[in-house]
């Protein structure tokens, strides 16, 4: 044995080593397997390619190349001659230059305009803070309590110095993360009393939770929403008046509640039984069992679909439209009322879209990042 | 079993029962206090808010109950399955939003089904731009508000030339601002009799190629289903057909003025909102349809590959069943949001059950009414459709020991 492995390392001194085939390795390798596989995929390839490349350059010179930014104003009127000429060939941004405060903020004071700036600036820090694994704590609590507070000054003023902004003027992206915000901060703790509700021994309990699960989970959003706007008012007594946003506010929070109650039973459910009886057996209380076993185990797991469920919610608050709430939908659909802008709704919406898919596809890729996170431990 | 039932010592399972003792020590009385207490409590603010409602009803002398629903509605209807005119009552007005709900439920979750699982697969695919395309497809519509969507594709609808310069894509096929119209034929008996026939055959298929497939489980040899299905769907109908007379008489939409006439008509309300639920729900249901997929194990494909199937054989014979478990009940809350969606229609005008309570309730004031309308609609809507998908897949669940 040992003879024939020096004779064959005398007779071949050691060859340099070659790289692997370019078809084996590298991008053309890649391409052949992952675009040209067979005659089909080719096929499904060379179709895809040709229809990716004739939109894009459809869209760029629709959007970009025979586009008009900005139109004369003449008397306050704006002069949308030239958009209209160009319509279907070019896109009119001249609609998103002149409203875009008006889309942002709506009928809100036009010098103050930095206040709900602020707003929507403090909102997003917050989400920023709330998403950072380091502030999972009980720190969370105050830090929204007072970002919410500073919120509400800013938004009402009357105070520092700032004038006074009645509720009515509210208007645009700022109305939209309010609903949502404050929404959820409602409706979280509604939903785990309604998740516990629900898995509870006690029968007259389990049953007022499982129908108004059932109940909400069952009917549109829309249908809420009405019965807020024109039935709230028949429920108070005389003289007695709730505000439009906030009957509307509530109306999300009863909704949001019973979506996020079946997400956070889930996590209930998926806890092993042995958390439970050990936690039973060192003799806890129900609360205290609840507040430092169960929960904080249960939340984690469902920490995804919960996300999940914000996304949704988030978009959803864009339904006030149909009750008159001015949110950034609505502030949109107004901008384009008046005659000078009327036919340019694409422009508009499309801008909106950009807006909300910001905010939405933001959290998304968070919530698959975190998924991933959370389960490292089971991937090997 | 029956040593028990004879033993007396197993007789009664679980710990022996204690009396009830009046102490806050005992948790069956902690219990008891607990429900008195949150039924109380919910008893009292529903006390309260109906005591307002009678109150503030009487104050503005609304009558309640549902006698308005006999009286004229005096409401046009722009489509209807049935015949309308305003002069009918509050309750055939209803019963058309009814069926205008259910028409765009059913339509929008076939469609949406069949483009859902078409992406889904797509999103799997060997192929890398396909699978890419379909991921962006899913990760953008799923990110913005249906609303907005529908807002979207209804001002490009009314965006299209109006009907004298009306596109025309194929021929006897026109897109206007007043929306598509399509080519059909003149509807006669003979055409209902042809249809019935169809559906007698799809029947007759179906329970032939269960007896066939008996006979496979018995002795193991495969059988065509095909030859006798296309018999009985295809040539009996078309037997029927001929046997009245062959009656075909075109019926294609041609611009007569300012209109079209003739042909059938998509409304740029219900086109609209048809596009903007398909196209959403269809991005869900992609990735309902990817995870089930996914999930199904490796080995599944690969047993089946040694065996030498095809990769679209695979797909539909061995990975599909068993993906079926895991797809079919988020499957079904897609189409209950489809439906439940399907309310957005007040928005861009198209009148569904939705859009007529509301005008109803602005008539007639019965602000109550209207809205217990709309809700006891849809959770009727959703109550069947949960109790039919849960029996669908109690038929397909795995049968274990």
């Amino acid at each position: 044995m040992s003879d024939i492995t020096l004779d064959a390392a005398a007779r071949a001194p050691e060859a340099a080593p070659r790289s692997a085939p370019i078809t084996a390795i590298g991008p053309i390798a890649w391409a052949r397997q992952n675009l040209f596989g067979s005659w089909w995929s080719t096929a499904v390839t060379l179709v895809l390619a040709y229809l990716i490349v004739r939109w894009t350059i459809g869209f760029v010179e629709w959007a970009f190349l025979n586009a008009i930014w900005e139109v004369p104003v003449v008397n306050g009127q704006a002069q949308t001659q030239a958009c209209r000429e160009i319509k279907g060939v070019g896109a009119c941004w001249a609609v998103i230059t002149e409203k875009h405060r008006f889309i942002l903020f709506g009928t809100y004071p036009f010098e103050q305009h930095w206040r709900p700036a602020l707003v929507c600036l403090l909102f997003v820090g917050l989400y920023v803070v709330s998403a950072m694994r380091r502030f999972w704590t009980w720190h969370l609590v105050p830090i929204w309590a007072v970002t919410l507070t500073v919120i509400g000054v800013l938004m009402w003023g009357g105070v520092f110095g700032l004038p006074y902004v009645p509720q009515e003027r509210w208007g645009g992206l700022p109305i939209t993360l309010i609903l949502s915000t404050f929404g959820l901060a409602m409706a979280f703790p509604l939903a785990i009393l309604v998740a516990l509700g629900r898995r509870s021994k006690l029968p007259a309990i389990k049953m007022l939770c499982v129908l108004y699960v059932e109940l909400i989970r069952g009917v549109p959003l829309i249908s809420l929403l009405f019965m807020a706007s024109v039935m709230f008012p028949l429920f108070l007594p005389e003289g007695m008046n709730i505000d439009k946003l906030l009957r509307a506010q509530i109306a999300i929070t009863l909704f949001a509640g019973a979506y996020l109650a079946e997400v956070v039973r889930a996590g209930l459910q998926a806890l092993p039984r042995g958390q439970y009886e050990a936690a039973d057996a060192i003799g806890l209380s129900y609360w205290q069992k609840t507040g430092l076993i169960i929960l904080p185990q249960a939340l984690r797991l469902v920490i995804p679909p919960l996300v999940n469920t914000f996304i949704g919610f988030f978009k959803d608050t864009s339904l006030v439209l149909i009750i008159g709430i001015f949110d950034l939908l609505t502030a949109g659909k107004t901008a384009i009322v008046e005659p000078a802008w009327q036919g340019f709704g694409i422009e508009v919406y499309v801008t909106i879209g950009v807006i909300y898919f910001v905010f939405c596809f933001a959290m998304s890729k968070y919530s698959q990042d975190l998924e991933r996170d959370l389960n490292r431990h089971r991937r090997r | 079993m029956s040593s028990s039932a004879a033993d007396p010592r197993f007789a009664s399972a679980g710990p022996p029962k204690r009396p009830l003792r009046l102490s806050w020590g005992d948790e069956r009385v902690r219990g008891i206090f607990w429900q008195v207490l949150v039924v109380g409590i919910v008893g009292t603010v529903i006390w309260w808010l109906w005591s307002n409602t009678v109150h503030n009803l009487e104050v503005r002398r609304i009558a309640t109950g549902f006698g308005f629903l006999s009286r004229e509605a005096g409401l046009p209807i722009g489509e209807s399955l049935i015949e309308y005119d305003p002069s009918n009552t509050y309750l055939r007005a209803l019963t058309v939003g009814v069926l205008n709900t259910l028409k765009v439920a059913v339509i929008g979750i076939v469609l949406a089904t069949i483009l859902g699982t078409v992406i889904g697969i797509a999103r799997l695919s060997n192929n890398w731009l396909l699978s890419k395309l379909a991921g962006v497809y899913i990760e953008v519509i799923r990110d913005l508000p249906l609303l907005l969507q529908l807002l979207f594709w209804y001002t490009i609808l009314q965006g299209l030339p109006g009907p004298r310069q009306a596109l025309n894509p194929v021929d006897g096929v026109f897109l206007s601002n007043r929306g598509m119209k399509l080519p059909f034929i003149e509807w006669t008996a003979a055409h209902w009799w042809t249809l019935l026939a169809m559906v007698a055959g799809i029947a007759l298929t179906w329970a032939y190629a269960r007896v066939m497939r008996q006979r496979q489980y018995a002795d193991g040899q495969p059988r065509k289903v095909w030859p006798a299905g296309l018999a009985l769907i295809v040539g009996v109908p078309l037997a029927v057909w001929v046997a009245f007379g062959a009656p075909f008489t075109p019926d294609i939409p041609v611009l007569r003025g300012f209109n079209f006439r003739g042909g059938i008509t998509v409304s740029p309300e219900f086109f609209a909102l048809l596009i903007g639920l398909v196209t959403y729900t269809a991005g869900f249901i992609a990735e309902v349809v990817r995870a089930g997929i996914q999930s199904v194990q490796h080995g599944q494909w690969e047993a089946a590959q040694a065996l030498g199937l095809r990769r679209g054989e695979i797909l539909r014979k061995i990975v599909m069943p068993q993906a079926l478990r895991v797809i079919i009940p988020p499957l079904t809350s897609n189409y209950l949001n489809l439906t439940k969606n399907s309310s957005l229609a007040v928005a861009i005008g198209y009148q569904d059950i939705v859009s007529i309570a509301n005008t109803t309730l602005n008539q007639t004031g019965q602000a109550i009414e209207g809205i217990a309308i709309i809700m006891l609609v849809y959770l009727t809507i959703s109550l069947s459709i949960s109790l039919f998908m849960n029996w669908y897949n109690a038929k397909i669940a795995l049968v274990e020991r």
